[in-house]
C-alpha cells in the first residue's frame, strides 16, 4: 500500500467531483492543500497530453519531489481521474484507474444523480477505497 | 369448472414483445428524474408516480385479461397469486410472491425479490422520502379496480432503502358489485 496517495476525480467543468486521501501515511495538517494544489497544477499538462493519443491512460505525467500525478482520461476527454502517489506500481494504478472508471459509470447511469455533480454516495466511496487497498 | 389459465407467466413473457432491460430502466429513469425536477416536492413526485400507475394500469389490465387467459378468480387470494405469478412476470420478467395474509384474506403481501426498474438506482440524501417504484403500485390499484375492487397498497420494504427486497401490501378495501350502467326500464 502506498504511504501517500490522493485521488480526485475532475469533472467536465474542471470542478473536483470526489476526493479521497488514500495514503496510510499519518496525515500532515497541510497535505490535503498541497495535494490540491499539485493535482490542479497537472490539468493543463492532462488537456494538452489528452488529445495526442487515444490511450485512456496517460501514465505518470508529472512529479513533485518525490510525488507522482497519474492520470486517467474518460473517453469523452472531460472526465479526469487522477492519483498522486509515490509509489512505482504502475499495473497496480492502471487496475485502479480501470475500476475506479466502471464504478464512475455506474454511478453515471444512477438517473438521481446529476452528471457533473459532486459524488456523495457512501457506497462509490467505499468501494473505491477498497480499491485503494487493493492494488497500490 | 371455469377453464384454469396458465399458472405462470413464463410462456406469455416469451411470446409478448419486449425491450431491452436498460433502455427501459433508464428511461423510467429519466421520467422520475424530470418529475423530481419539475415537481420539486418529493410527495409530490411520489403522489405523481401513482397517478401514472393508476393510468397504465386501467388500459393494462384489458392486455392483461386478452393474452392470459385467466379465468374469474374465486377469491382475493387467488387474485394476489395471479397478480405475482403471472402479472409481474408478464410485464416486468420477474416472480413475485405472495405472503403475510391477514386472517380474513382481505390483505396480503407482494414480494418481489428483484426488479428492473431499480439496476443503477441509488438515492441520494435530497431523496430519502421518494419511493421510486411507486409506479408500480398505481399500475396494481388501477389495474384492480377495473376488475371492480377497490384496493389501497402500500410499501412496506424497499430495497433503495437498505430492505432486502421490495414488499408491495395490498389491502382489499371493497368489491364493487357489477352492475349495468344503465337502468332497464330507460
Amino acid at each position: 500500500m502506498a504511504t501517500t496517495a490522493c485521488f480526485v476525480i475532475v469533472s467536465r467543468n474542471d470542478i473536483p467531483i470526489y476526493e479521497a486521501e488514500v495514503g496510510s501515511a499519518a496525515k500532515r495538517e497541510d497535505a490535503a492543500q498541497l495535494h490540491q494544489f499539485i493535482l490542479h497544477a497537472a490539468l493543463d499538462i492532462v488537456q494538452d497530453l489528452a488529445w495526442t493519443t487515444s490511450a485512456m491512460y496517460l501514465k505518470a505525467i508529472d512529479r513533485f519531489n518525490d510525488l507522482v500525478v497519474s492520470v486517467y482520461v474518460t473517453a469523452d476527454i472531460h472526465t479526469r481521474l487522477m492519483l498522486l502517489h509515490d509509489s512505482r506500481n504502475d499495473d497496480g494504478i492502471k487496475s485502479f484507474f480501470q475500476e475506479v472508471h466502471e464504478l464512475y459509470i455506474k454511478t453515471l447511469l444512477n438517473p438521481l444523480y446529476l452528471p457533473g455533480s459532486r459524488i456523495t454516495s457512501s457506497h462509490f466511496d467505499t468501494k473505491v477505497r477498497a480499491l485503494a487497498r487493493k492494488y497500490l | 369448472m371455469p377453464p384454469v389459465g396458465p399458472r405462470s407467466g413464463d410462456a406469455i413473457f416469451a411470446n409478448v414483445e419486449r425491450v431491452n432491460a436498460e433502455l427501459f430502466t433508464l428511461t423510467y429513469g429519466a421520467i422520475v428524474r424530470q418529475l423530481l425536477t419539475d415537481l420539486e416536492e418529493v410527495e409530490e413526485v411520489n403522489k405523481q408516480l401513482d397517478q401514472m400507475g393508476y393510468n397504465i394500469g386501467i388500459r393494462l389490465i384489458d392486455e392483461f385479461l386478452a393474452k392470459s387467459n385467466v379465468s374469474r378468480c374465486v377469491d382475493f387470494k387467488e387474485t394476489a397469486e395471479v397478480i405475482a405469478k403471472i402479472g409481474f412476470k408478464m410485464f416486468l420478467g420477474v416472480t413475485a410472491s405472495v405472503t403475510n395474509w391477514d386472517a380474513d384474506g382481505t390483505c396480503c403481501s407482494i414480494v418481489l425479490e428483484d426488479n428492473p426498474l431499480v439496476d443503477f438506482v441509488e438515492l441520494p440524501d435530497t431523496c430519502q422520502g421518494l419511493y421510486y417504484c411507486n409506479i408500480l403500485s398505481g399500475v396494481v390499484r388501477g389495474a384492480l379496480e377495473m376488475v371492480s375492487m377497490k384496493t389501497e397498497i402500500s410499501w412496506i420494504r424497499d430495497m433503495l432503502r437498505g430492505d432486502d427486497a421490495f414488499e408491495l401490501q395490498v389491502k382489499l378495501l371493497k368489491q364493487v358489485p357489477e352492475e349495468y350502467p344503465y337502468k332497464d326500464d330507460e
